[in-house]
């Protein structure tokens, strides 16, 4: 069974590595003052795809994973076990009529879903998916992300307030709170990578962790201030995402659709890409910063991208277990996260991270060991009393029902 | 490269003529996004990732979305009356000033345009002479904001006599 396993690893890893060499034979054939633009297509072309279908079987694994999570089937009608949900939604939402409402600004409704969903598939450009798979390899990539993704507050505040709506209004101006508010702690948790590090592009960053303690890796999250920094991570990109238990711009059950709710057809179908989109494109930066991008979990395995895609994967499979977990919060406790816990958190982190660099000289034995113990308290007592403080803050009653009695 | 530059040049000036002539506020601020986009495409033509990124990331993703916030929040979402021809003149004068400046200082440093053809402008680079040479005036502007963002909390937070 182990053998059949690593067998079909290296199998694959020989594959990827023969695909790469047929990709820039067949690249080389072409005459020169084609290849850049050549590149350029079967880039986007192969990422576009990749993602599309990534999204067609993420949208699937939620509705299947939820319904076990709330003890129902899920979708089982259209293929064998439901597998071709994907496709009849697609075609639902195609042939969908597009309803605009007659008090909406035409020209901003129209561009509000292109001005989310383009730069969503820029900052995909500089994710480095493999040794020899990456699509841009810029100098400061995480800044690139970081503004590519910045242009999505717009495009909701855009739906927002083009729909003529007050539900839209105010999920877009919920959208815009949130999203500012969480990309203080996203960045600054990004940034103890890049102080240890010492780079912002992402591909070198990816190279820093392919070190091995034995046969384990020593990926950044393996260190106290990556585990913190990731967890800090990965709670700000799910607000960021406007993913469950963060997903109050949407807020079905408060505000309809959120900046959403005067969309249909394709356009929705648009946004909720975009959505799913969002969720990989911060997945795969996390993978990339924390857990090692392309390299194996063992030594003696192959790296290949198939590592990227299935720690994004295995992302996106926590941010569905923990929206069928956690209910929704209350704008104030959203706020409260970001700005007296995250964020704080996020800061202290940096000093941590500076701690780790400058220990790195112990070398008596038990060094790490002490480094370890000495990091960690240094980041999760603080995180201890603080969540206990701000519990404690509050004042727990048994609910009341005012209306009821 | 020519085209490129072209068509962000245009992106720059429709954008910025959008932002002035435009009926509704929402809108102006819009276009005024869109022409602060296209600068940072010409510093990213120009070579300069970090300054195009950065550019993005603070006017297009910070300061639009307080130009919009700031103008639903302060005034009724309808068309201004318009300005009588004397502030147009005012206007229009305090313009061309800040034009003529800008245009001076441009011309006279002459020396930058043979200086480098291919400025090495990383994101090491800058942080070093940040930290280096001009840690004064970041540490100035550092001290700047955060008093700004203590002024900005004692405003908001509420009033203990009213509660």
């Amino acid at each position: 069974m182990i053998n059949t396993g690593l067998a079909a690893i290296f199998l694959w890893a020989g594959l990827e590595q023969g695909l790469g060499k047929l990709l820039d034979h067949g690249l080389s054939l072409l005459p020169p003052a084609w290849r850049t633009w050549a590149t350029i297509v079967v880039l986007v072309g192969v990422m576009l795809g990749v993602f599309a279908s990534l999204f067609a079987l993420s949208t699937l694994l939620e509705r299947k994973g939820l319904g076990r999570m709330q003890n129902r089937l899920g979708p089982n009608r259209v293929g064998p076990y439901g597998l071709l949900q994907p496709v009849a939604d697609g075609i639902k939402m195609l042939t969908k009529e597009d309803i605009v409402p007659r008090g909406a600004d035409g020209v901003v409704h129209f561009l509000a879903p292109l001005v989310l969903f383009a730069p969503l598939t820029l900052s995909f450009a500089v994710l480095p998916y493999g040794r020899h798979w990456v699509p841009l390899n810029l100098d400061a990539g995480l800044l690139f992300f970081f503004a590519a993704g910045s242009a999505s507050e717009l495009a909701a505040f855009m739906a927002g307030w083009s729909s003529r709506n007050k539900y839209s209004m105010l999920g877009g101006m919920r959208a815009i709170a949130q999203m500012i508010s969480f990309e203080m702690p996203l960045v600054v948790a990004s940034l103890s990578v890049v102080m240890i590090s010492g780079t912002m592009s992402l591909a070198a960053i990816v190279e820093r962790q392919e070190a091995w303690l034995w046969i384990f890796p020593k990926w950044n999250v393996f260190t106290p201030w990556g585990l913190a920094g990731f967890g800090l991570f990965i709670v700000a990109a799910m607000a960021e995402t406007n993913r469950s238990p963060f997903d109050l711009p949407e807020g079905e059950s408060e505000i309809i659709g959120g900046f959403m709710t005067e969309y249909s057809g394709f356009k929705y179908a648009v946004f909720f890409m975009g959505e799913y989109f969002g969720m990989f494109a911060v997945s795969g930066l996390a993978v990339t910063l924390f857990l090692g991008g392309w390299n194996a979990p063992l030594s003696f395995l192959p790296a290949s991208f198939l590592w990227f895609f299935a720690k994004l994967m295995a992302l996106v499979l926590v941010f569905i277990w923990v929206r069928g977990t956690l209910p929704r919060v209350r704008v104030d406790q959203l706020m409260n996260l970001a700005w007296k816990y995250l964020f704080p958190m996020t800061l202290l982190n940096l000093f941590v991270a500076a701690l780790w660099h400058y220990t790195a000289v112990w070398r008596a034995p038990g060094g790490l060991a002490l480094r370890w113990v000495l990091c960690f308290a240094a980041i999760a007592v603080p995180c201890a009393v603080l969540a206990r403080a701000m519990m404690r803050s509050h004042k727990w009653a048994p609910r009341v029902y005012r209306f009821g009695d | 490269m020519q085209i490129t530059f072209y068509i962000f040049g245009l992106l720059v000036i429709v954008g910025a003529a959008g932002a002035v002539s435009l009926r509704k506020p929402i809108h102006c601020a819009l276009s005024l996004a869109v022409s602060l986009a296209a600068v940072a495409g010409h510093f990213l033509l120009l070579g300069a990732e970090f300054a195009g990124f950065a550019q993005i990331l603070v006017y297009v993703g910070a300061v639009a979305i307080l130009m919009v916030f700031v103008i639903l929040l302060t005034r009724e979402n309808t068309p201004g009356e318009g300005l009588g021809v004397g502030r147009w003149m005012i206007g229009a004068g305090v313009a061309a000033g800040v034009f003529g400046v800008i245009a001076a200082c441009a011309l006279a440093s002459k020396a930058v345009w043979v200086a480098s053809a291919q400025p090495e402008a990383t994101a090491r680079g800058i942080g070093e002479q940040l930290m280096g040479a001009y840690v004064l005036p970041m540490e100035a502007l550092g001290l700047l904001l955060t008093v700004a963002g203590i002024g900005a909390v004692v405003v908001a937070m509420p009033d203990k006599k009213v509660l």
